[in-house]
């Protein structure tokens, strides 16, 4: 219990000092997190709402892989993506392992079959009810897909949070393909993982503090962008 | 609203971007990493050559593999018939010693199996096997689990037929005597990552000083006949910067509450 | 107006779901009378000819033959629906959004789009959220959605179903002045006072068999089945 007392007094401290070490990995767990959270809306979004539209014959199998890859171990990830980007791997030569773009290729893997599989629930909803309407008027493929994301944007917007709850706290791909380098690929929880590591619960526990916090303030800021164009209750 | 989103990540991104003048990058073991010596090392090498060392922290299965496949630049490991290994196949350059420290064995402070009374460390291990107290392996492959094992092998033990008191948990140094101090169990580890440790709970040293404990650690330039794009010019660089004397002056005077933790002895 | 999706001619035309007819064969000649009204007890098919005629449900057998392609025919068509389909979004988003798919521009799809409001009498609703309006108001705006783009023909299944009077009667209103306007109506409904009251001739269904095909004012005078006289008595009809 005494590392949880000290882990908050310290978490508090660090942010009332700006500590620049704190500051700098906070940064970057930030800059990691949400890049990949936006490639793979990027990529998530269009896929969920093209599975629930269109009927084709692997349909059923795309939906249950996506499912069964939400279980995805992280490790599992970071040791395909090393594998990738390794110097001896196919893509070596682009030097991406141990930077912060091969972090966010490990967390776009990680989150994009989550982010797909509880958008897909959303909007397979409103297209069961938008189906009979939007045939009747005889819409394009591309306009049902449109129209289904923006009226289930804020289904979707729970999507994307769920998928960033993952992503900044994952610590076993990032650690692989990242490293944990100092000032290069030093992010929160692998910064949580080495003070640990080092038998320094309370500095660990204060990061993982810092970590809780960040990620509700960033759910929060996002709720509060999507009310500003707030249309009514639906 | 999406535009201002995109501009803020596109920021952000290039933001990330920012490097120092040279780079290059050395896989080192936990152990190394936890003395803490590469925090008074790394602004020394900074300042005198221009050059940012970047640590890749992992356990010596995982350097020598980074090595092998070319992902560091060098390493710096202690685990010499692996490093051996490593060279015969051609992924090293060479080997050079640069400093060593030694391995303890810690326990709980009760000291049940009577390990502070022993002679050399042989000794100290029959008697924690003889004692099946609760023994902690790191069992991680690990240059510090390579000289765990060839201690029982010296010891006349057979590791792989202990019973339940042996736990091999797998993780890194920190986190195996995070385990140990769970279970009040003994453990080895190196001198360095013990005393910089900050869960010591009811953990004792409870013996050292045999020089078969001698944790050799050595610089190894990896191959760029075999991985071009290693910079090899950069990690000479570095190894010279590593055997100077005023390298010498830094690692010997590291202390950790008032003891030394490495011996220099690059030749 | 010139509507030259007609005449419609169908000629054994099945719609099966899981292997088994729901409605058909059934021919049938549609010259372009006003007001087709498709009536018959619960079960007969009414949705399905509905569905089938606008493509949404699909031929098991037999052919639907308009007199246009079948592009024009996508284009110049609606459907309204028994329990209207309310997009997410504002009442004049709504009412926008057919005439986006259309490719008009943002200006002119707010502009018909108030004009059409004001026809329907949203117009102090404009901004409201469509899901949160009432029955009847949902189901005015679903007319003027269906309505904005002047289809030639327009299908409704059962609009006034869930209304009450007072809707009932203003959405009559909107279809006769639709009818005015020159844009077909192919509606059901099992409210035989609706059915006098706008039609023009009648489509009789029975068991998913077409049983009747005549005028209006004939039919509610004299019904040429039993069928059809028992069911515009009253009586169960099996």
């Amino acid at each position: 219990m005494d590392d949880l007392w000290h882990g908050l007094a310290q978490a508090f401290w660090l942010v009332v000092r700006f500590d620049p070490a704190l500051v700098e990995i906070a940064a970057r767990s930030l800059q990691v997190t949400l890049s990949a959270l936006f490639f793979a809306c990027l990529i998530a979004m269009p896929l969920a709402a093209f599975l629930a539209v269109r009927r084709f014959r692997y349909r059923r199998t795309v939906i249950a892989v996506l499912n069964a890859l939400m279980g995805l171990p992280p490790v599992v990830v970071g040791l395909i993506v090393y594998v990738f980007l390794s110097r001896a791997g196919p893509f070596g030569v682009l030097g991406l392992l141990f930077t912060p773009t091969a972090m966010i290729i490990a967390q776009v893997i990680i989150i994009v079959p989550l982010i797909a599989s509880i958008a897909h629930q959303s909007l397979r909803e409103l297209w069961h009810h938008y189906h009979d309407l939007l045939i009747s008027m005889n819409v394009t493929q591309f306009q049902k897909v449109t129209t289904l994301l923006w009226d289930a944007r804020r289904a979707l917007l729970t999507a994307a949070l769920a998928g960033f709850g993952r992503a900044i706290g994952e610590v076993g791909a990032i650690m692989i393909v990242g490293g944990n380098i100092d000032h290069a690929t030093r992010v929160l929880t692998t910064a949580i993982a080495l003070e640990t590591g080092k038998g320094e619960f309370a500095f660990a526990l204060a990061l993982g503090f810092i970590l809780i916090a960040l990620a509700i303030l960033v759910n929060l800021s996002i709720h509060w962008v999507g009310k500003t164009e707030r249309e009514g209750q639906w | 609203m999406i535009r201002e989103l995109t501009l803020t990540l596109a920021a952000i991104l290039v933001a990330g971007a920012a490097q120092a003048a040279d780079v290059m990058r050395m896989a080192v073991t936990t152990s190394f990493h936890n003395s803490g010596l590469a925090e008074k090392l790394l602004p020394e090498i900074a300042a005198d050559l221009d050059l940012e060392v970047q640590l890749l922290v992992v356990g010596t299965g995982q350097a020598l593999k980074l090595g092998r496949q070319g992902d560091v630049d060098a390493i710096l490991v202690h685990a010499r018939a692996a490093e051996e290994k490593f060279l015969a196949e051609g992924f090293g350059t060479h080997r050079r010693e640069i400093m060593y420290n030694d391995f303890v064995v810690i326990g709980p402070k009760a000291d049940p199996a009577g390990v502070s009374g022993a002679k050399t460390a042989a000794e100290a291990l029959t008697m924690i096997a003889g004692a099946k107290a609760d023994f902690v392996s790191r069992g991680d492959d690990s240059g510090t689990h390579k000289k765990e094992l060839s201690l029982w092998k010296t010891a006349g033990q057979d590791a792989g037929s202990f019973g339940d008191w042996y736990k091999a948990v797998g993780a890194g140094m920190g986190a195996s005597l995070n385990a140990a101090c769970g279970m009040n169990g003994y453990i080895v580890s190196d001198r360095a990552s013990w005393l910089n440790f900050g869960n010591k709970g009811d953990l004792a040293l409870l013996f050292a000083g045999d020089p078969v404990l001698f944790n050799q650690y050595a610089f190894i330039p990896v191959n760029p006949s075999v991985h071009a794009h290693a910079k090899n010019d950069l990690a000479m660089k570095l190894e010279g910067w590593l055997t100077s004397p005023k390298a010498a002056q830094i690692i010997n005077d590291y202390k950790i509450n008032g003891e030394g933790l490495f011996v220099f002895n690059a030749k | 107006m010139v509507n030259t999706l007609f005449p419609l001619t169908v000629t054994g035309a099945t719609a099966r779901r899981s292997g088994r007819d729901l409605i058909g064969p059934i021919d049938l000649h549609l010259s372009g009378a006003p007001c087709t009204m498709v009536i018959g007890p619960n079960g007969s098919g009414k949705t399905t000819l509905l569905r089938l005629l606008s493509g949404a449900a699909r031929l098991g057998a037999g052919q639907i033959n308009w007199a246009s392609d079948a592009d024009y025919l996508r284009a110049a068509q609606a459907f309204v629906f028994q329990r209207p389909v309310m997009l997410r979004r504002t009442v004049l988003q709504n009412l926008c959004y057919p005439l986006q798919l259309r490719g008009v521009s943002r200006v002119q799809a707010r502009r018909r789009a108030e004009e059409w409001a004001a026809k329907v009498g949203l117009t102090d609703l404009l901004d409201r959220p469509a899901p949160a309006l009432s029955g009847g108001e949902q189901q005015k705006l679903a007319l003027a959605r269906a309505l904005i783009t002047n289809p030639k023909v327009l299908f409704l299944d059962e609009p006034c179903a869930a209304l009450d009077g007072r809707a009932m009667r203003e959405v009559e209103a909107i279809l006769q002045a639709a009818k005015t306007a020159g844009t077909r109506l192919i509606m059901s409904t099992h409210d035989m006072g609706q059915a006098r009251r706008l039609a023009d001739e009648v489509l009789f269904l029975l068991h998913g068999k077409l049983h009747e095909h005549t005028p209006a004012a004939e039919f509610f005078a004299a019904p040429q089945t039993p069928q059809a006289a028992a069911f515009l008595n009253g009586d169960i009809v099996e």
